[in-house]
Formats: C-alpha cells, structure tokens, sequence
C-alpha cells in the first residue's frame, strides 16, 4: 500500500498559488457575466491594454512601485507579528510632507538635492506616524491594530484640515505643485520607455528597496534576531535579544517605506497634494504583502499582481464597472488564503 | 490473550530519511507496552503513525483485527485510540470539565452544554482510577501532576481503549510518578492497553509487562519485562555497555562565584515563593539544588536570568563575580560570563522554526567569531555546528537545511546543551533539569561535560528534580523548601553519603518535603 501524497507534494506547493489565481479569475469571469457583459472580451481588452502597450505597462508599473512601498509597509512590521494597517496614515502624512517640502524649496535648487530632501520629508513623515503606534505599542501595551486604525483616521483628519484651511490653492483641492527641480523624472522623459506613462525611477527605488529588506530579514544578524522574536517572543527574550528596538525599528521601517510610496506618487507623479491622493492604496498595501506570505521578494510578484489589475480595471472601466474589480482582488485573497490553509492540511 | 494493535511492516519515511523501517509487532489487550529507544530512534513517530499524525508510507495497521487507515487523530480517537501529550494541550483559562468535553460536546452548537452529566461520568472515572481533581477548577490553578490526570482522563471520556503516553514521567515529581503508574496498573486491570515511551530503565521495569527496544528505526528485540535487567536493556538500545553512574572525582573549589544573599521574591498578589534564601556557589563546584517542584526553584531561575515581569518585590542580594546582577539585562549577563540551560527549552531556549545551525547560534549570535559584515560566516558556523553536533551525538541531516522541529525530543535537547556548554568564557553555569528528555547513553556523554567544566573551574548551579542525578553530580546540595534553603550538605558530607544512595536519598527526600 503505497502512499501517493509525498509525489504530489512538491507540485502542489507550485500549484497553490496558480490555482487559486485561476479560480479567481474563473469567478472574476462569473461576476463579469452576471454583469452581462462577456468576460472573453473583457479579459482580452483588459491585456492589450496593460501588456499590449508601451504606455499600459508603464501604468502597471507605476502601480506596482507603489504597491511594492505599500505592501512593505505591511510586510515588515508582519514579521515580528505586528500587523500594520496604518500603511494609508502613513502614506497620506508622507505625501503631505513630500508636497509641501517640494512647494517650499526654492527653483534653484540642483534636482538630485531637491528630491533626496522631497523624499526624506515624506520617509520621516511615514516613518513618524507609524512609530507613533510603535511607542504607544512598547510603552502602554497598546494594540497595534487599534493604534494604526486610529492614526488612520487622524492622519486624513490633519491633512484634511490643513489642506482645506491653509495650504489648498484658492478654488482648487490641492497645494502649489513642487518646483520642477524636486519632480522625479519618468522613464519616458530620460529613455522614451514607456509612452507617456507616469512609470518613473522610484520604481527601481522600490525593486531595490525590496531586496535590501529580503537581504536584511534573511542574511543579517538583525533580520535573525527580528525573524525569531516574531516567531516565539519568549525564546527571544532568554536570548537576550531586545523586542522593544525591533518592534521601534519594524514599524520605523515600514512607516518610512509607505513614505517612498508617496514619493512615487507625489513626486513622480501628481507633484501637488491633493485631496483623495492616496485613494486607499495603502490598504490595498495589507493584501500585496498577504499574498506574498510577508516575503519582501514574492511581494514584487503580487505587487506586480496587483498593478496589472487595478489599471486593467480602469482600462475597462467604461464597460465594467471598477467595482468588480475590486471583488476579483479580494476574492483572490480570499482563494489564496484558503487554498494555502487547506494545502497544509492535506499534507 | 486477544491482540489491541497489530502493525505490519509499517514504513515511515521523510523525504530520504528512513524513521521507521519496516516494522511488525503485536501489542496485546490490557497490557502495558513500553518502547524504549535512543533519541531519534523513531518511537515518536511509530506512535504518531498510530494516533493518526503521520500517514505510514507502506505498511498496515490493525486494531481488534481490523486494517484500519488514520488520516487524523481525529479519526484514530474514533476508533478508540488515545494519546496523552506530552506537552499538555489544555485550554488554561476552562474548568476541567470543559477541557475533559472539548471536542466532544455530545450536544448541538447552541444548545447548553451537558456539564452535569459529563461531570458525573468524570467523576466515576476519576474515582475508578484514582485520579483525584477537582472538576471545576480552572486548568490555570493545577499543578503539572493535576494536569497529567486531566489529560488521562480526557482519555476515558472519549473512552480509549488503547492510550499512548510519550514520556509522561518527564516533568512530574517522584512521587506524582508513583502515582501515574498507580494509575496505569488500575487502567490495565479493567482492560485498556497502554503503550508507553520513557527513558527511565527503572520505570519501565517496575511497570510494564512487555519491552520493545528500537534502534535506529527497527524494533531490535522484544522482551518480557521480568526476564530482563536494566543494564541488559541499556545494551539492547545503545549496542554498548553503559554507565550507569559516570566517574565523580572529587572537586577542589576556588572562590566564591554566585552569592546570594537572604533573597526573596513576592508576586503582585503578595504570594511568597522565595524567602530567605542565601547560598554560595564557588570556582570548580556543582552545587545541586534538590527539591519537589514550585517550592521556588523557577523564580529563582527568573531571578538569575532577568526574566522576571518586572512586577513582583525582589529583595535580597545577588553577587556574581562581585557584581550585583539585579538591574542587568541578559545580554549584559552573558557578557558578564553567564550561561543558562532554561527548563522549558522549547518554549524558551530555541527558535523551533529556524535550522539546527540557526540554533546551535541562539543567544549567542552576539559573539564576534561567528560574525561577517553585517551577517554570519555561513564557513564557521557550519563548522562549529558540525563539531557540536559530533561530540554531542546529535542526530539530524544537514544543520544547515533541517529544522530544529524536525529533531527527535531528546535531539533537540541536545542542541541546547551542546550550545550552552561550549560557551567559551563562562564562569558561572546554571542548569535546569539538565538530562531531560534524553537517552541514557546521553545522560552518560552530559553528565561527563558537566564534569569537565567543573574541572575547568566554572562555578555550576544544577536544579534537578532527579534525585540521582543530583546525588552524582553535585559538590554540596541544597536542599530547598517553601522558597529557601532549608538543610545544606557539605562537600564531605556529600562524598561520604553518597556511599550509601537509598540511604542518602532517604534523607534528602525528608529535607524537601
Ligand atoms: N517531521 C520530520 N521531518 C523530518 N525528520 C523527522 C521528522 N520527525 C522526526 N524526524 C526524524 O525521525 C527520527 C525519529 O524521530 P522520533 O521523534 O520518532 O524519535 P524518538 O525515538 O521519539 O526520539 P526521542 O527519544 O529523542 O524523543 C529522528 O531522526 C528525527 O530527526
Ligand atoms: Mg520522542
């Protein structure tokens, strides 16, 4: 009597990921339907508009750079068992500083000096409004997910008000746009890639960034400590490592990461604040790094994932509403989660 | 006499690894079976096979005659199989009634719950086989012995017919062993089958009436109890003749180490554990710590180790080297030349997830030699854990690739001692129930470095709750009562009491109780 599951085993481990990607797609396509629109069609336009062109690949590009900032915002506080949902707080306070940092300096400034300031602004900025959760987590004990919810609500409060009431263009939702020296110039305008499109360096910032965090979590002596305290708190702390600096340090890190993601759209991009700028992509942040399992490097894919279907929905949006696909992102999740939950217990 | 549980040539492997091979044996009804083994020899997973945990790669399992196929434990406790854990999976925050019915509420989701009735059925149950508990205490409020019963009589609820127990003595006082085996006896008499895994010769011995021996995967023999010696048995399992007691030459202690000084310990809710205690630990001695468990030992060991939760009154002094200890965190404790063996290694000493090598580095991964650049010399590390793992015996595949979690118990214990004993630089070592878990052929290899780190001049705390492991090892014991030292033995007396171990073991066990 042989037993058939360890011949099955290490193709399914490949196999969780894509099925579950096939049957959202295939209840992507159902949705669509019910919809009464054809999902053939809409899939196929949906491609050609994304990977068939120069410009629609810049588009997912420049969605994914974000998406990459915002999942590891999440990612990296995850690994210490923290759960970051204040990716949106701190993305929003970051593109605030990003802008007014940049409206501030002067024209003359050299351009590589005017974006180190630009995104420094918005990386302390992020990094601030997420440690804030931190202290308040070391100190007083306070859940993270409270905490982060919290400043979620108070971030849009402050920029809100200041936007409103002191630094939105009279008639307008949003502030002087940046001196063109602190613009980071887009792929287009240096290389003549990508038509048109907003794609722009961050995008190698952020690939870049995501392997400095894979290298740090798995090859260095701080990554170590950091990996074993999420894993089991006790142990760590008859190791003598100290929880409270990597818990500061985590949410540091993930807080100045979502501050490069409004660099990106700030800087990048738009080059003025204004209202709704961020439009809930740091949420969308918490579903990036889930699917990747918190791991810095399969976050590009699912960034890319993510890319690929927030601009191929609005590429459809005229025949589809973007509503649905926002079903196919979480259902996919969903699919994910549990296919990854069954696996384990089928082997 | 009917056969329970009847195995043909039941394989199990991981990937490449061999853990059982081709295994057949027959366990009888309402006998008690004893598996004994090395460390990585395969019981666990021989007993996981049947509970339902592993699936066998080839093989067949029969219960009362019938082939039968587990896919989960859930379906083994169906067809009348039960295991009592090792680590007690209890709900702490529940009564040990609804513990003993999780899981098998008999009633619908939202109707009430039928605790009288189960209450009864427990309590007939604990009378039968004198498993005194109270019913509605909170798990939380029990001692490790209680929780024992409560797991035993999880069992009885879901009526198990044949019970498997992995080590069940290793945490319990002798006398909660005593009465386990009490318990044991009664359960065999009313025709339950027990399987049972220990590594205490003397255990096996005196309770079970059947001995299978395992080595390396295959059940090298299987033996009456009553036609065998303990020291036949040891050679059956190592393949070599074992010292029973290793060689103790004579210390020669330096100056004083550790010096604690009327130390005591008040908990938030104004408990006492620890009062008083004063003791003196100096250069190339062992000073043994005899007593039952929770009469202070582990607030102790909290007190030494920084682990306290910082809201309890601590007073008294604590000296080592001449430094006071007390407001130093752990890092600076080690630097301080200070190493610690907790009790509790898996929740406390390891990082079960991470590879064998990982862990051989844990807690001391601060050290410069393993360093480069920003991580470690992958070159050193693995040398280094190579030779922890040959002079310790540790069985496992590549360091570098296997995970600790993948280690027999006893193997993973071994990769905590090899660790804290190699610390280079130590001069004060404290050790918490130093052999558990492991073989006797390991006992012997342990108790040998404990030996010659004494030698080497290290000042050694041993808190054991093995008697004889304390009578072999120690300098002075200490023997402790109630949160203080209540009767010391000095050096000469040690050596000269020694002569006569039932006697002296005799005499201790009236200081600690
Ligand atoms: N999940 C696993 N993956 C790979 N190897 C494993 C796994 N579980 C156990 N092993 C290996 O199987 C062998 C037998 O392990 P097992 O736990 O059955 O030993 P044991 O006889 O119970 O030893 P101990 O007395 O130390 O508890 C060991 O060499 C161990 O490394
Ligand atoms: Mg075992």
């Amino acid at each position: 009597m042989n037993n058939p599951v360890p011949m099955h085993r290490k193709y399914f481990r490949i196999f969780i990921p894509l099925l579950s990607l096939l049957s959202a797609l295939c209840l992507g396509a159902l949705v669509i339907a019910l919809a009464d629109r054809d999902p053939l069609m809409i899939f196929q336009k949906m491609f050609y508009a994304t990977l068939g062109s120069s410009y629609g690949m810049g588009q997912v590009l420049f969605k994914m750079t974000t998406f990459i900032f915002v999942g590891l915002a999440v990612a990296i506080p995850f690994r210490l068992r923290l759960f970051n949902i204040g990716g949106e707080g701190q993305l929003l306070m970051g593109a605030f500083a990003a802008a007014l940092t940049g409206a501030a300096l002067p024209e003359t400034i050299p351009s590589t000096v005017a974006i180190f300031l630009c995104t420094l602004a918005a990386m302390t900025a992020g990094a601030c409004w997420a440690l804030l959760a931190g202290v308040l987590k070391v100190q007083y004990g306070v859940n993270e997910v409270i905490s982060t919810i919290m400043l979620n609500f108070i971030a849009q409060g402050i920029t809100g008000y200041l936007l409103t009431c002191h630094f939105a263009l009279p008639s307008t939702v949003h502030t002087t746009p940046v001196t063109a020296a602190a613009t980071i110039p887009t792929f287009y305008k240096v290389a003549g890639w990508f038509t048109n499109s907003p794609a722009n360096f961050s995008t190698i910032v952020a690939l870049a960034t995501a392997l400095l965090c894979w290298f740090m979590m798995f090859h260095t002596r701080f990554g170590y400590e950091m990996r074993a305290t999420g894993l089991q708190p006790d142990a760590a702390r008859y190791g003598g490592i100290n929880a409270t600096v990597h818990t500061l340090t985590a949410m540091g890190t993930g807080g100045a990461a979502a501050g490069l993601g409004a660099a990106n759209i700030i800087l990048g991009y738009k080059h003025y604040y204004e209202a709704g700028a961020t439009s809930g992509i740091g949420f969308t942040g918490i579903a990036v790094a889930l699917l990747a399992g918190a791991h810095p490097l399969l976050l590009i894919l699912s960034a890319l994932f993510f890319g690929f279907l927030e601009y191929g929905g609005l590429t459809v949006n005229s025949m589809i509403p973007k509503e649905i696909f926002m079903i196919i992102e979480a259902a996919t999740i969903l699919l994910v989660i549990s296919f990854t939950a069954l696996g384990k217990r089928l082997l | 006499m009917a056969v329970a549980l009847r195995l043909s040539a039941v394989t199990k492997k991981f990937g490449n690894f061999t853990a059982n091979s081709n295994i057949s044996m027959s366990i009888e009804k309402g006998t008690i079976h004893a598996i004994v083994g090395e460390n990585g020899a395969g019981k666990s997973t021989l007993t996981k096979m049947i509970y339902g945990m592993h699936l066998p790669t080839s093989g067949e399992l029969f219960i009362e005659g019938k082939s039968r196929r587990f896919a989960s434990p859930r379906e083994a406790i169906r067809a009348g199989i039960g295991m009592a854990h090792q680590h007690f999976m209890l709900v702490p925050e529940l009564s040990v009634t609804e513990n003993i019915i999780l899981g098998h509420e008999q009633s619908h989701l939202f109707s009430s719950l039928p605790l009288k009735n189960a209450k009864a059925t427990i309590k007939k149950d604990a009378e039968t086989y004198g498993l005194a508990v109270d019913p509605d205490a909170l798990v939380t409020t029990l001692s490790v012995g209680e929780q024992q019963r409560v797991e035993i009589l999880k069992l009885l609820f879901r009526q198990a017919s044949i019970m498997i127990f992995d080590e069940p003595t290793a945490v319990l006082t002798p006398s909660e062993r005593e009465r386990l085996f009490e318990t044991l006896r009664s359960l065999r008499s009313q025709g339950k089958t027990i399987i049972l895994i220990t590594h205490k010769l003397d255990e096996v011995l005196s309770v079970a009436d059947t001995i299978s021996v395992m080595r390396k995967g295959e059940i090298v023999g299987t033996v009456a109890a009553s036609s065998v010696t303990k020291q036949e048995l040891a050679r059956m399992m190592v393949g070599r003749a074992v010292l029973m007691s290793v060689a103790n030459p004579e210390a020669s202690p330096g100056k004083t180490v550790l010096s604690l000084k009327s130390l005591g310990y008040r908990t938030r809710q104004g408990e006492v554990k620890l009062q008083n205690l004063t003791l003196q630990v100096r250069a190339g001695e062992i000073y043994g710590i005899a007593g039952v468990e929770g009469n202070g030992q582990s607030e102790l060991l909290q007190i030494l180790w920084a682990l306290t939760s910082g809201e309890e009154i601590i007073s008294g002094e604590a000296v080592v080297n001449g430094a006071s200890i007390f407001g130093k965190k752990t890092a600076d404790r080690v630097l301080m030349g200070i190493a610690y063996t907790p009790e509790n290694r898996l929740r406390h000493a390891v990082i079960t997830d991470y590879t064998v090598a990982e862990n051989l580095l844990f807690g001391r991964h601060r050290e410069r030699f393993f360093h480069r650049g920003a991580g470690f010399n992958n070159h050193v590390v693995n040398r280094y854990a190579d030779e922890l793992i040959t002079d310790y015996d540790i069985r496992c595949g590549t360091p570098a690739k296997q995970p600790l979690s993948a280690l027999s118990g006893g193997n993973q214990q071994k990769v905590v001692l090899a660790r804290e004993l190699n610390r280079p630089a130590i001069s004060l070592l404290i050790l918490a129930q130093p052999t558990r878990g492991v073989d006797i052929g390991a006992i012997e290899t342990i108790h040998k470095k404990i030996i010659a780190a004494r030698d080497r001049g290290m000042a050694i705390l041993l808190v054991s709750s093995e008697l004889e492991e304390i009578m072999t090892l120690s300098t002075r014991i200490g023997c402790i009562y109630k949160g203080s030292i209540r009767h010391e033995f000095s050096q000469e007396e040690v050596s000269e009491k020694k002569m006569d171990e039932q006697e002296f073991q005799k005499e201790i066990g009236f200081h600690i109780t």
